[in-house]
């Protein structure tokens, strides 16, 4: 059993939670105030990792943060660490393709609030951000569930990007997927069967949240 | 047209796009002003500026001597002190009744926060029900809460979207009687908006009349029943009998004037700004037309005297509804108690005469894109 490999999974899935779900929520505030044209444009390119394979996608991101991209260098300078082949570089891959997965959810979310709850709370002498803290945000929690079990359980699960931007390298970008292709290929039958036995069980779960989650979502209308 | 001399709430409100606007309003302290019309006439748009959430380009509100909007001033919603209460309540979902009124509670601890949410929902009789979440509560419950979340930012105007609309008519009742014995108890102004016109005529003591974002008329329910400013605002507050006819001339000595209507000449009352000869729209609202008993002759019978044969004839409950056809060609609506009716033996195809009393038979401008043939 490769603990190394599903740890490391662990982690990279955690850290996205936690740093792209915020960043969702902003980025879902921000879509609701563009005008319908550039809404929908913005929307259409965000949900581009929904169906570029994961290959071509992390080919994409291996020439946007190779050692020639600007981005590349300017990490590299500032960290003295190359982003390809290094765990940030696959966080910062995963950020990239779960960006629909959490923004979706939550953009859904914020559109069921009647525009009449935010007025009534401005009604109530609340300002923009009271209204989104005391209204908003209480009746997003479900939306907010829903993205961050989908955004975990994406990131178990991606495998062609991370290989592509990370490699394989132990301890530092070899994921329980990539570990579980690697165990394949090397005829470890235990590993392999225990590591899918392991993602199986997370997978389980996560639909098992959901649906506790989706009638809730019905009753706050 | 006029408004009353010390207002305390005056608001211009003028605008092409996206709603035209041209509405200009003046309301009394502690008055309840209805403003009524169609769907799409400008009346919610009108609210909602008032409450700060739309932004009318060419606007000028003020209220109590403060100024909510003119030429470089805006005040946010969340600074003006109005309460609103919106068609469908707009509750929050995830709060119990007493969070949601006490989230409009301006300031104090928490505590003392929930003490005057408390305070306001046993006001609205809702005691019992503070931990409610909004969805466990019935439609008028639902409004109550509503109202009482709108009372607790200690509003100088309260504004009410369609607050009755969305309930079944018992609760609308009751809500109503509690409105107006609130209001009796803390006299507060107050914007009512609504299609309902009965509701508008009983609840206010003046309303204004919109359509096509236009302001048409304004005053007490009563003059604006009896003495509609022209055909467009009979027919939008559903006023029947209104004809085309033309001045004959003016009876100063016996407070008349003098009406050509189809080959009659109608007594009407003195409107020496219409010039004889002038085409005027005119109206007898049903209240002032009069049946002669068949029986018995009475007082009156001689003021303007008009036969008809009665085209429909209904009852509903305990007053009996007519329409007559006068000279085979003007429909007259009216009313008589169910009663009278049966007594005089009203029906359908037998001809009547009744009197159209010269102080209700009111002249209007006539109105452009009408045959001015009397």
């Amino acid at each position: 059993m490769d603990w190394t490999a599903l740890g490391l999974s662990l982690r990279l899935a955690l850290l996205t939670c936690v740093l792209l779900v915020p960043l969702a929520v902003l980025l879902a505030l921000w879509l609701r105030r563009l005008p319908a044209p550039a809404g929908r444009l913005v929307e259409v390119i965000g949900a581009l990792p929904l169906v570029l394979p994961p290959t071509a996608l992390g080919y994409w991101l291996l020439v946007a943060l190779g050692r020639g991209s600007p981005l590349g260098e300017l990490w590299e300078r500032l960290t003295g660490r190359p982003l390809v082949f290094t765990f940030e570089g696959i966080l910062l891959a995963s950020l990239v393709f779960n960006l629909p997965f959490a923004v979706q959810p939550i953009a859904r979310g914020l559109a069921a609030i009647p525009r009449e709850l935010r007025e009534a709370a401005w009604l109530c002498g609340l300002g923009p951000l009271g209204a989104f803290v005391k209204v908003e945000l209480p009746l997003l929690r479900p939306s907010l569930v829903v993205a961050l079990v989908l955004v975990f359980a994406h990131t178990l699960g991606e495998f062609g990007v991370v290989l592509m931007v990370g490699g394989a390298i132990p301890g530092e970008t070899r994921t329980a997927s990539v570990a579980l292709y690697d165990a394949v290929q090397a005829l470890d039958e235990r590993t392999a069967a225990l590591l899918s036995a392991v993602l199986l069980a997370f997978a389980l779960t996560a639909l098992l949240v959901l649906q506790l989650v989706e009638p809730r979502r019905e009753r706050t209308r | 047209m006029s408004g009353p001399a010390e207002a305390a709430l005056q608001a211009e409100l003028r605008q092409d796009r996206p709603i035209p606007l041209d509405v200009s309003l003046a309301v009394a302290p502690g008055e309840l002003f209805a403003l009524v019309g169609p769907s799409g006439s400008g009346k919610t748009t009108t609210l909602r500026a008032l409450a700060g959430l739309d932004r009318v380009h060419e606007g000028r509100i003020a209220v109590d001597g403060r100024l909510w909007q003119g030429p470089d001033v805006f005040v946010p919603p969340q600074r003006r002190r109005v309460g609103m209460v919106f068609q469908h309540y707009a509750l929050f979902p995830h709060l119990s009744a007493l969070d949601n009124v006490a989230l409009a509670v301006p300031e104090g601890a928490r505590a003392e926060r929930r003490r005057r949410a408390r305070e306001l929902l046993r006001l609205v009789h809702l005691e019992g029900l503070e931990d409610r979440r909004p969805h466990q509560l019935s439609g008028g419950q639902q409004q109550r809460v509503a109202l009482a979340r709108a009372l607790a930012r200690d509003p100088v105007l309260l504004l009410l979207d369609e607050p009755f609309s969305a309930v079944d008519q018992v609760t609308r009742r009751r809500l109503q009687r509690e409105l107006v014995l609130l209001r009796q108890r803390r006299p507060l102004t107050t914007v009512l908006v609504t299609h309902d016109l009965d509701e508008a005529v009983r609840l206010s003591d003046r309303m204004a009349v919109i359509h096509h974002g236009r302001t048409l008329q304004s005053g007490p329910p009563r003059d604006l029943l009896d003495r509609p400013a022209s055909a467009l605002v009979a027919r939008l507050l559903d006023i029947p009998n209104v004809y085309r006819g033309r001045v004959r001339g003016h009876d100063p000595a016996r407070g008349l004037t003098l009406l050509e209507w189809d080959g009659l000449v109608l007594e009407a009352r003195h409107r020496p700004e219409f010039a004889a000869g002038a085409p005027v729209d005119w109206v007898i609202p049903p209240g002032f037309v009069v049946l002669h008993r068949v029986d018995r002759p009475s007082r009156g019978e001689r003021e303007n005297p008009v036969e008809g044969r009665i085209v429909e004839f209904y009852e509903l409950g305990e007053t009996a509804h007519l329409t007559l056809l006068v000279r085979d060609r003007h429909p007259l609506t009216f009313t008589v108690p169910a009663h009278v009716a049966r007594r005089n033996a009203l029906a359908p195809g037998r001809t009547v005469r009744v009197s159209l009393l010269a102080e209700g038979v009111h002249l209007m401008p006539p109105e452009h894109g009408r045959s001015t043939a009397p």
